[in-house]
């Protein structure tokens, strides 16, 4: 007896079964991307005797319960807030060993000497909300990276990255070890310029 | 008898559909290799503020989550509205952080032990009494890097 040749199998249903599968993967898909800001703790041990660090190196902001801020003991509005940080860090005061050449601030001798001197201290109270804090965080880091990222061009212009760039390439673990190890002194050497001094005081009871 | 039938009308042939399968599996294939399914359920709400100075948080293997926040709403009966700490799938107190850190670090790799991050994705409303609690529990065991987990936008947001 001749065989039967096979029926073939109709694969016009295989589309609705892909498809059913592609939304589920649609529905849970989750790209989760995590970022965040990035900050170090300081440990534990208490240091004997503390740096006695002048009045005018230091710029003190405080976050009240009540999310306001007060910068150098006047009330500012946030959206200020950057540009106050950028002007006390860039100013360099100093004078002599301690005088900043490369600093485009004012000069002004009530404000930071130089940036590796200065220090942004954040006191915020324990009501303070959490949004408003991490607001405070990024304009200070922004500052910071105002800065570095003028420096960096002014080091390298023939680069055509800034700091936050170039950063940004060097910790991508896709990048070549050849090019890390390139862009690691250039990033140390601005990182040095501007070293990043942020003090956070541990946050006030509310009374 | 004509060999060449003339074809009647001018009915376009359909479309073959034979290669949507294929297009669908590509697709199908992209979104099963991009997907990470969650490893923690949420038990608290977690809109996280926005921030644009940030950094990547690339390598999964070397972060652990601390997440806090209001209970979300089913949770609320039970563990009221008061800011809450969790770590992995459950309620915990700022004490128990500390015992989560050293049992998440023993529990990785021995070169990773000594540069892992604490992601902390706390709710953009919580009290910084909280975070300061958690920060300090994290002084105390050494693990000092910290990652605050953001959104990405402008930080206007935060401030209605």
């Amino acid at each position: 007896m001749a065989r039967r040749k096979a029926p073939e199998v109709n694969a016009g249903s295989m589309a609705d079964i892909a498809f059913l599968l592609l939304i589920f993967f649609l529905v849970t898909t989750t790209i989760e991307t995590d970022s965040g800001l990035n900050r170090k703790l300081p440990p534990m041990e208490d240091v004997v005797d503390p740096p006695i660090i002048k009045e005018r190196n230091i710029f003190t902001v405080v976050v009240n319960k009540y999310n306001q801020l007060l910068v150098e003991e006047k009330p500012l509005e946030l959206v200020n807030l950057r540009l106050e940080a950028v002007k006390f860090l860039d100013n360099g005061g100093g004078k002599g060993e301690e005088a900043c050449d490369y600093c485009l601030g004012d000069r002004d001798l009530d404000s930071s000497d130089n940036p590796d001197k200065a220090v942004i201290s954040l006191k915020n109270d324990r009501e303070t909300d959490y949004k408003v804090y991490i607001a405070v965080q990024n304009e200070l880091v922004a500052a910071y990276n105002v800065l570095r990222n003028r420096e960096f061009k002014r080091l390298n212009p023939n680069l055509g990255l800034d700091f936050v760039q170039a950063n940004k390439i060097y910790n991508d673990p896709r990048t070549s070890i050849t090019e890390k190890e390139r862009l690691k002194p250039l990033l140390g050497k601005v990182k040095l310029l501007f070293p990043q001094k942020l003090s956070e005081a541990e946050p006030s009871k509310t009374n | 008898m004509s060999k060449f039938k003339k074809k009647k009308g001018g009915d376009l042939p359909a479309i073959s559909t034979a290669s949507l399968p294929d297009i669908v599996f590509m697709l199908l294939f992209f979104f099963m290799v991009a997907t990470v399914m969650r490893d923690n359920t949420l038990l608290v709400s977690n809109t996280l503020p926005a921030a644009d100075q940030v950094q990547k948080l690339d390598k999964k293997d070397r972060v652990m989550y601390i997440y806090a926040g209001k209970p979300s709403a089913r949770y609320k009966d039970k563990f009221g509205t008061q800011a809450r700490i969790q770590l992995n799938d459950k309620f915990a107190t700022v004490q128990d952080v500390a015992a989560f850190v050293l049992a998440e670090k023993a529990s990785k790799r021995q070169e990773l032990q000594n540069v892992l991050t604490t992601a902390l994705k706390v709710d953009g409303d919580t009290k910084m009494g909280l975070i300061s609690d958690i920060k300090q529990e994290l002084r105390k065991v050494n693990a000092l890097k910290i990652n605050y987990t953001t959104r990405v936008g402008d930080y206007s947001q935060n401030l209605n």
